[in-house]
């Protein structure tokens, strides 16, 4: 008997292992996963259903209104107005009515009498009206209905919001603010933490506990003195205080402790064999250096890479303080920040927007994965 | 456009030439000045000595010039502006400091950074850990794992937007296009305005930043069980311990200090947590924060300088404990190695 509560046991474990990871998978990947089906949802439809409904047909209420009796064709001795309340070919009629409250009074194709004439809609949107007298009305008459619209997934908002919004310009600002900062940092640390590792000076044991105390140090604290000093440069040489230059400069000041720490590390895990045996050949540190440890540093350079990339792409404060907010420099954490307050409802440009700024990043992190997580697990002292 | 793509790898070429540059030209020219020579007896003198005194310094110079007038310099800098006036001109002595004791935005912020404090790294550690935990027992956990990791690769901003859409509200007559109201009203509540409801939008915002930090967790924790050995559960288990006594009472001490580590890095994030408080709520409707505030007087009316500076110092200071916690834990490596 107790064998067999145990077995029990162990299976209603496994059941909720699994239903219990499902839920948090769910709740982890629904969020991005509405605002990328919204994001290729019509923009009217987005305002008005959530986008769990948008892959089900759905039926909408609204009104069409007829042609006025400018339209009308005599045909045998009748008068006729033809026309189409719905152009887009995958929407249909459900059915009709007269007046507002009466949406279900008709069929599609059922014929209703208006003021003694014929009016037929039918299926496919398209109308037929019909009378024996000739018609007279300025103004066409409304006809209310109920349309089914099947699911409907267009580029259409993207399209918009690249003409509105800019966003292809943001998104090249942003490439041009984040490949320098990623690089230049890498070449500078690769550098030091080789010195770290292997040269030997005075206070090298002090300078490198330094850097690691300045892994953590907000970048709060960096932003009035930079931004002063920024401003001063720019007022004392009559150069532009917002430029692509002093942004370089400020993330890789921002990454250089992280890079120096995960490389240092890394290099001076490097077997020692191979290192004196180039000395003993009379390769100076120099050599060393650019031959041996570059060569063999490529995955730790990589992890960092990585992580400078993500962090400069979808840094914001960084960009808010040393850019500026012209379509010339503003990058896409910065543009979608502003829509967020000046187009606050418009989920098409925002959805979209916040695609296109995500791409780039998501397909970074989901090819380069393993890199990532190791510089992650070398480097978890630091905070982002 | 083309203009600017050009110009963007014209620069990458001069930064990483520029660099390149510098290292090959000192190396070249301390060659060049401090050659081997013959001494005035004419034996051999090897100049090695003083070159590698010297070459370190050449190496690691540009790092350190950067990380001083990036982050060294600025540390002093912000503290000594603290006690200076809205332009840093006029010495006011401790004025921003009884300001910003007086003032209840501040108080605000620090409230709510406390809550940040407790809850992000709370919850974040605990699902990273739980995930990790059960990823492990079933097949499809490296997908689980992938797909939890995700939100790491996205901006706070675009974290922000993704979630501004699950908390948004329309009229009690419309149809709820955010899942939160529709989920709600499904089950027979009035819709709400969730990022305006007092206190507890807090917590709201605090989940954007746990969904992003959980992967993190996640995978720090998921590579440490992995170096738990495995005699140690086994002999538990033999023993008659249960699933959940071997995970509480074998597997958590062997990896407490993980735990800790991933602790005080996302304390540390939490502390700066700037982005999604500025794109969400700006501060609005009681959701201010140290690193919000702090934008806002940097810039607000012209920018208080001495005001923005007070509040980047008590960023600072919280960080203090973590970054001495950080050296120490890094000096008893270095002992063992």
């Amino acid at each position: 008997m107790n064998r067999r509560a145990f077995g029990l046991n162990v299976t209603w474990g496994r059941v909720l292992t699994h239903v219990s990871l499902l839920v948090l998978v769910l709740l982890w990947t629904l969020p991005t996963f509405g605002l990328f089906v919204s994001s290729l949802r019509d923009k009217d439809q987005l305002i008005i259903s959530g986008w769990w409904t948008s892959f089900s047909t759905t039926e909408r209420s609204a009104f069409g209104r007829t042609g006025t009796a400018a339209a009308q064709v005599p045909v045998g001795g009748r008068y006729v107005i033809e026309g189409d309340f719905l152009p887009d070919p995958r929407r249909s009629i459900v059915s009709f009515g007269l007046t507002q409250t009466n949406l279900a009074a008709f069929g599609p194709g059922d014929t209703a009498e208006i003021d003694g004439s014929e009016f037929t809609l039918f299926e496919d949107g398209s109308y037929r009206w019909v009378s024996d007298e000739p018609f007279s009305h300025t103004a066409g008459r409304r006809i209310f209905y109920v349309a089914a619209i099947p699911p409907t997934f267009s580029l259409q908002n993207y399209r918009d919001v690249i003409a509105a919004e800019r966003i292809d310009r943001a998104f090249i600002n942003t490439f041009t603010v984040t490949i320098p900062a990623t690089i230049i940092p890498i070449l500078i640390a690769a550098f030091a933490a080789y010195a770290f590792a292997w040269m030997k000076f005075p206070g090298r044991q002090w300078l490198f506990a330094v850097v690691v105390g300045l892994l953590v140090v907000p970048l709060q604290m960096s932003l009035i003195p930079l931004l002063r000093m920024y401003n001063d440069i720019g007022t004392t040489f009559g150069v532009p205080s917002k430029t692509y230059l002093g942004i370089w400069l400020a993330h890789t000041g921002f990454g250089l402790p992280l890079a120096i720490y995960l490389l240092r590390n890394y290099i001076g895990g490097l077997p020692r064999d191979i290192i004196e045996s180039a000395q003993l050949d009379g390769a100076s540190h120099f050599d060393i250096f650019l031959r041996l440890i570059l060569p063999l540093s490529v995955p730790a350079l990589a992890s960092f890479a990585i992580f400078q990339f993500l962090w400069v792409w979808n840094d914001l404060l960084v960009a808010l303080v040393f850019l500026g907010k012209g379509d010339e420099q503003i990058v896409l954490t910065s543009r979608l920040r502003e829509m967020l307050g000046s187009r606050g409802d418009n989920w098409e440009l925002l959805t979209s927007s916040a695609f296109i700024s995500m791409t780039v990043p998501l397909i970074v992190f989901f090819s380069l994965q393993r890199y990532f997580v190791r510089g992650l697990l070398a480097g978890s002292v630091k905070g982002g | 456009m083309t203009q600017q793509v050009l110009g963007a790898l014209l620069a990458v070429v001069a930064g990483i030439g520029g660099s390149l540059a510098y290292f090959f030209g000192t190396n070249l020219l301390l060659d060049r000045l401090a050659p081997d020579g013959r001494r005035p007896d004419g034996s051999y003198l090897s100049r090695e000595p003083l070159r590698n005194k010297i070459r370190p310094w050449l190496f690691v110079l540009p790092a350190l010039a950067i990380l001083g007038v990036y982050l060294v310099y600025p540390v002093f800098e912000t503290a000594r502006l603290s006690f200076f006036d809205r332009t840093g001109t006029r010495f006011v002595g401790l004025g921003n400091y009884t300001w910003a004791i007086g003032n209840p935005e501040f108080r605000m912020a620090i409230r709510n950074n406390l809550m940040w404090l407790i809850v992000v790294p709370a919850l974040s550690t605990s699902i990273g850990l739980l995930v990790a935990t059960l990823a492990d027992r079933v097949r499809w956990g490296n997908l689980a794992k992938s797909l939890i990791f995700m939100p790491m690769a996205i901006s706070f901003v675009g974290a922000s937007v993704i979630w501004k859409f699950v908390y948004d509200y329309r009229g009690p007559d419309a149809q709820q296009i955010g899942v939160l109201n529709a989920f709600w009203v499904w089950l027979g509540g009035t819709p709400q305005a969730w990022i305006s409801v007092p206190f507890w939008n807090n917590f709201l915002l605090m989940i954007i930043l746990v969904w992003i930090q959980t992967g993190f967790a996640m995978v720090i924790l998921s590579a440490a069980l992995r170096g738990v050995p495995e005699e140690t559960i086994e002999a538990a288990k033999i023993d008659g311990a249960s699933e959940v006594a071997v995970f509480f009472r074998i597997v958590i001490p062997q990896i407490m200090s993980t735990i800790l580590v991933v602790w005080t890095t996302i304390t540390i994030v939490v502390l700066k947590v700037f982005d999604i408080v500025l794109a969400m709520t700006n501060g609005q409707w009681g959701t201010e924060v140290l690193a919000n505030a702090m934008y806002n007087w940097m810039f607000r009316g012209g920018g208080d300088f001495g005001r923005g500076s007070v509040i980047a110092l008590v960023i600072m200071i919280a960080v203090v404990p973590i970054m001495v916690w950080n050296i120490r834990r890094f000096q008893a490596e270095e002992a063992m190695r």
